[in-house]
């Protein structure tokens, strides 16, 4: 008789959009798809950190007019704030290299970017 | 060749994936929450506030606020300087 | 530039976005929100002020000087406020108990007051401040040089 295997269905979900973002960064070449792919990958890395700290009906942990019942672990949501803020900011300078290599070399193929000539 | 080792990586990675999912603990039941039980019950007094995230993030935590804000001043100072208008060279006679 | 009724409507517009988000910046540490928040929610108003007025309209307005003053001083706040506590610790939250920002609220849930929370909501200002400089520099730049011309040395 198996026993239950736990597959709860957020972390299953963190998961596969972890795992789509994967298969972008391996097979695609456009470089507008790779930055995609990599904010795909800190929206499943952020969706993951908040579901960690869920207590089954558990209210949100702010003090003013609140229900009744336990409250949300309070930390992670606290790293996940600082998590998206540098998303952010990393994904600004990604898209200006972008800008930058388009007036260069003239296509958007990240095969045709590879060697170093002036 | 290349697609081939592609394909590869790629499934090694997701099975590894999938098979870390089933050792968390089940959706609603921490288990390791020590520090959040004192950080619930006695923010208010040590603090002040009624925000218990806000407390943690500028608090209890604050280094870690301090990181994220360097990183956006280097981040808008780097996109500021990838823009500039580059010099054109002067040609000496 | 769009037409003129999407100028208007933006013009009226923009002054409610604004004063919402710095209700959310303001109201930091009794609701939900805080300083990366409300910054996040002024720089929304300023991209719409973007689309219905050129770049170089908006070029005007905010000008480079003014935003790099803005966001040095909202860095050099938090710094400060850190600073200010060196006797215990760093980062010591040395404003409970003093008139400024610090009395203690009724512990358990109930109505919130707003000079509670010690020095978190000078903390606040201060991210707010930073976090709306540098991001409206950063689509300032981005669209003027989608148009043609470069920023200026």
């Amino acid at each position: 008789m198996m026993e239950y295997i736990p597959l709860d269905f957020p972390f299953l979900a963190a998961a596969l959009l972890v795992g789509i973002s994967f298969y972008i960064i391996i097979f695609k070449k456009n470089l507008i798809k790779l930055i995609m792919g990599i904010a795909m990958l800190a929206a499943g890395v952020n969706l993951f950190l908040v579901s960690l700290g869920y207590r089954a009906g558990g209210t949100a942990p702010i003090y003013t007019d609140v229900p009744e019942g336990p409250m949300v672990m309070s930390v992670p949501q606290a790293l996940t704030l600082t998590s998206i803020v540098i998303n952010v900011a990393v994904l600004a300078l990604m898209l200006t290299m972008v800008i930058r290599i388009y007036r260069h070399t003239g296509s958007l193929d990240s095969e045709k970017s590879r060697r170093l000539k002036g | 060749m290349r697609r081939v080792t592609g394909w590869i990586v790629l499934i090694v990675l997701v099975a590894f994936l999938v098979w870390g999912v089933t050792l968390i603990h089940p959706f609603g039941y921490p288990d390791a929450s020590d520090m959040d039980d004192y950080i619930i019950e006695n923010s208010q007094e040590e603090t002040g506030s009624n925000n218990v995230v806000a407390a943690v993030l500028f608090d209890y935590r604050a280094l870690d606020t301090l990181g994220e804000a360097t990183i956006l001043f280097t981040a808008v100072m780097g996109v500021l300087l990838l823009l500039r208008a580059s010099k054109r060279k002067k040609e000496t006679s | 530039m769009l037409t003129k009724i999407v100028r208007t409507v933006a013009n009226q517009l923009i002054l409610f976005i604004v004063i919402f988000g710095l209700y959310v910046i303001v109201h930091g540490h009794i609701t939900p929100g805080g300083g990366f928040q409300g910054g996040a929610v002024v720089v929304s108003g300023i991209v719409m002020l973007l689309v219905a007025f050129s770049s170089q309209e908006l070029k005007k307005l905010l000008r480079e000087r003014v935003l790099s003053i803005v966001e040095s001083s909202g860095a050099v706040i938090f710094i400060g406020l850190a600073f200010a506590g060196i006797g215990t610790v760093f980062f010591y939250n040395l404003l409970v108990g003093t008139p400024i920002f610090g009395r203690v609220p009724a512990i358990g849930p109930g109505p919130g007051d707003i000079w509670t929370g010690g020095v978190i909501p000078l903390m606040n200002f201060a991210v707010g401040l930073k976090v709306i400089a540098g991001l409206s520099a950063v689509v300032l730049a981005l669209a003027l040089f989608s148009g043609g011309e470069e920023v200026e040395e």
